[in-house]
């Protein structure tokens, strides 16, 4: 198949073999479950379990709030320990709400669970309702409820899903393991999801530094001949959905827009697999693979974790650290984020787990800027990172907006290979979220001056009404005054 | 120390960093300077030493007096570079002020007083030498012939420190065989009214050019040399194509135009290349990394533009040489270029517009 060139991007070493040929592997059952309600993009989940209460594995501990939201299930069998705040999955280490469950180590699934022969006859709108009602979400990290994207076509005219197999970030080998372990079960969940969309082409995009994988999920997608298995070049940020789609069918999707804009769906490997549990088994989504790696891992591997499962015991579980770790990151190395404390638990959108040697994270003190356009040759949005960056600094952030930081991906190949070793990421990041806190401020300053108004219309009519009500009991009065005088 | 625990990403890095480019562009400068110094013997050694001596000094006492680390600056080798670059331009066998002289604008005035590395918005070599030759248009254009080590003209070591130092008493002193460079011959040649193939020099041919066993700048005689030099940069990807094929075109382009039209007038586009400070200025000037554009675009334009100032200049300017002045020129339009001519943001046009959604995927509400 034709492949399309996009600019920029970058070719980090990837150490995947850390893990590559270490098979996935059931975590066995911690002492303790910390399940955040809040897994995914949108509202949280709003618990119905009582403390003290017993679950089964699956059964619902806190259904969704509204539409772009995701319910929450028990990862094992056990007793509903608490429920109140515990440190989110999340750089800030701030508390999330969170039910803490107490496994009794049956692991029994509850009886309510189950599957459906025949999902292809189902109506896409009911597949769309079961992968919701599982907890499903885009499992690469963005954590985006699945559910919404394969309701897409009521709104969308589409013709291809994407399945993203590109797995670009280095160390990860969670889908590779997936594809290459469960490539039967991967391929029906796609082929569900692309009943769902009702698309009529399915392209499995799956980078050469895989060839196992490749090989897998070609033999699997054989008996459905809508689907090809792309061989995809080596090359961050293969992975981002955007790209992804200008790589295989050669669109650019317009900017703030969404992949749906050029007729295109992306899924990753590890939804489909959820999918196709929730669909064949009645299974939601309770677990997740996850690579644990990094040069300060004694034994990397790759795990089946059950979620909630704080990460402290993954890494023992692999061994414990070799060295003292520089630094500790959920995700890869390029799009990551750093952990606070090992005691957070894992998540629906956690792929990787890495610690980090201080010779890994080539750390360097940041040195000005020699213009040498790195980043620009880099950037795959075509943006001016060092320009931008310069503008953050000054704190002039229209005129990053101006630049186009709200087309900027985040995905750091600027910074990799910048030779000044500037933060430029973490420049955006910043110009971001204070761009964002801005917006939110005038929008209340908006809001505030809409009601202040609103409340001076009401007085004002409010004080009319009563001048209008005492001038007429006057006409009244004077009206009966002048009757009984007349009738004298 | 605090930039250890930056919370954003990547923590993963391909491993440049400013030493490293400097350092290579540098090791693609050894094959040029080798020749250079050996074909122009001790005096050219001397004054390379003063040159290079002068710029690192004078960056480590502006770095002090500025208040910055001296250090990771002076490690990073940008301040020796442009030295080296500087010496490669003079006369070899200029006096030792020359080089000192030299060194001080590029680095306090050219570089420093801008902000330091990153902040100049001329080349710092570029800015000396043009300064050297407004100011000293005697010893900036007294070329010798090559006299190589070994052969009977070299002067040996004492001589050579005469030659740059004023060391011994004017009868002791060696004759020194002037010579002009191509350039300048033909310069002069064409304005006695000579016409072309008569008014090149007599031994010249532009094989003797690109080997570079002609009087010229020191480091600048060899082309083949510093062709090598750069072909090493492209292919460690310290610079791109795109600047050093858009100035060796349009020289090349407009050379051949004009040789075409009246070869008793104007040079052929071989001369061009092979002479003076053209592929030096190609690889080693005008891909300077700080006063060049960023878009892949806008460095076509620059090198095109640096391409069309040279031959502009050499042929009807005052001057025999112009990649100096041409590549401030276009140093200037830098900031111009690099506003007007940016590269395209994704699932935008090139005015900014967000592109059209598809037909087949238009929305259905």
């Amino acid at each position: 198949m034709r492949l399309f060139k996009i600019r920029g991007g970058v070719h980090p070493e990837d150490r995947k073999l850390l893990s590559a040929a270490e098979p996935i592997a059931d975590l066995p059952l911690p002492p303790l479950l910390h399940i955040p309600l809040q897994q995914h993009i949108g509202a949280p989940a709003t618990p119905a379990v009582r403390r003290g209460e017993q679950v089964a594995k699956g059964q619902l501990l806190a259904p969704n709030q509204g539409q772009l939201s995701a319910p929450v299930h028990a990862p094992t069998s056990g007793r509903i320990v608490g429920i109140g705040s515990f440190p989110a999955h999340h750089a800030s280490g701030l508390n999330v709400r969170t039910i803490s469950l107490q496994p009794d180590g049956e692991d029994r699934w509850s009886n309510a669970i189950e599957g459906i022969a025949d999902p292809f006859a189902l109506a896409p709108a009911e597949i769309a309702a079961r992968v919701s009602a599982a907890g499903i979400v885009g499992m690469g990290g963005a954590t985006f409820p699945s559910a919404v994207k394969l309701n897409l076509r009521e709104r969308y005219r589409l013709h291809t899903l994407v399945i993203n197999g590109a797995e670009c970030e280095p160390y990860l080998t969670c889908d590779d393991r997936l594809m290459r372990e469960q490539a039967a079960a991967v391929v029906d969940g796609v082929r569900i999801m692309a009943h769902a969309l009702g698309v009529t082409r399915i392209l499995i995009g799956i980078e050469n530094n895989k060839p196992d994988a490749q090989a897998a999920m070609e033999q699997a997608a054989r008996l459905d001949d809508r689907i090809r298995v792309v061989h995809l070049p080596t090359r961050y940020p293969m992975g981002s959905e955007k790209h992804l789609v200008q790589t295989l069918i050669g669109r650019e999707t317009p900017a703030r827009g969404l992949t749906a804009d050029v007729g295109v769906v992306v899924h990753n490997p590890a939804t489909a697999f959820a999918v196709h549990e929730a669909l064949r088994y009645g299974r939601p989504l309770v677990s997740r693979v996850m690579t644990v790696s990094g040069g300060a891992i004694r034994r990397p591997g790759n795990l089946r974790v059950p979620l909630g499962t704080p990460l402290q015991y993954l890494i023992d579980h692999c061994g414990g650290f070799e060295v003292e770790p520089a630094r500790l990151i959920s995700g890869g190395p390029m799009m990551g984020q750093p952990l606070p404390s090992t005691r957070v638990p894992a998540v629906k959108g956690s792929n990787g787990l890495l610690a980090l040697t201080v010779e890994e994270s080539k750390w360097r003190a940041t040195m000005p800027c020699i213009r040498c356009a790195g980043c620009v040759r880099a950037c795959p949005c075509g943006l001016l990172p060092l320009e931008m960056a310069t503008h953050a600094r000054t704190g002039d952030l229209e005129r990053v907006a101006d630049l186009g930081l709200m087309d900027c991906i985040g995905c750091g190949s600027c910074a990799y290979v910048c030779p000044s070793h500037i933060p430029l990421v973490q420049y955006f990041n910043y110009a971001k979220g204070e761009l964002a806190a801005r917006g939110r401020i005038k929008q209340k300053r908006i809001e505030t001056k809409r009601l202040a108004e609103q409340r001076a219309q009401r007085m004002a009519a409010i004080q009319r009404a009563k001048r209008e009500a005492m001038a007429q009991r006057k006409r009244a009065a004077a009206a009966q005054k002048s009757q009984a005088t007349n009738t004298d | 120390m605090s930039d250890q625990y930056l919370v954003a990403g990547p923590y993963a890095h391909a491993g440049a960093s400013v030493s490293r480019t400097m350092g290579l562009v540098m090791l693609a400068l050894v094959p040029a300077t080798l020749f250079g110094l050996w074909q122009f013997g001790w005096p050219a050694i001397f004054l390379f030493l003063v040159t290079i001596a002068a710029a690192v000094i004078a960056e480590a006492v502006c770095l002090r007096i500025a208040g910055k680390p001296v250090r990771p600056f002076l490690t990073d080798g940008s301040a020796l570079l442009s030295g080296w670059l500087l010496a490669l331009t003079l006369p070899p066998w200029a006096p030792w002020w020359i080089g000192l002289v030299g060194s001080l604008i590029a680095i306090v005035v050219a570089k420093q007083i801008f902000g330091g590395i990153g902040q100049n918005l001329f080349n710092p070599a570029m800015v000396a030498r043009v300064a050297l030759l407004i100011s000293f248009p005697l010893e900036m254009t007294t070329f010798v012939a090559p006299t190589p080590f070994l052969s009977a003209a070299a002067p040996d070591f004492a001589a050579g420190l005469d030659i740059t130092f004023d060391t011994l008493e004017p009868q002791a002193r060696l004759d020194a065989v002037t010579s002009a460079s191509v350039l300048g011959h033909i310069r002069n040649e064409l304005g006695q009214g000579l016409s072309l193939p008569q008014g090149l020099p007599p031994d010249y041919s532009a094989l003797r050019g690109a080997i570079g066993t002609v009087p010229g700048s020191l480091g600048e005689t060899s082309a083949l040399l510093i062709l090598l030099g750069g072909l090493f940069l492209l292919a460690m990807r310290v610079i791109t194509w795109h600047i050093p094929v858009a100035m060796l075109g349009a020289i090349a382009l407009s050379a051949g135009l004009l040789h075409l039209l009246d070869p008793s007038r104007f040079a052929d586009p071989v001369l061009h290349l092979v002479s003076g400070a053209t592929l030096l200025g190609a690889f080693f000037i005008a891909t300077d990394l700080v006063t060049s554009p960023l878009s892949v675009r806008g460095q076509l334009l620059f090198g095109a533009g640096c391409g069309l100032l040279v031959f502009i200049i050499r042929t009807w300017s005052g001057y025999p040489e112009g990649v100096a002045f041409a590549v401030m020129l276009m140093n200037a339009c830098t900031p111009l270029i690099d506003h007007w001519v940016q590269p395209r943001i994704y699932g935008r046009d090139r005015k900014g517009a967000p592109l059209e959604p598809g037909d087949d995927a238009e929305r259905v509400r």
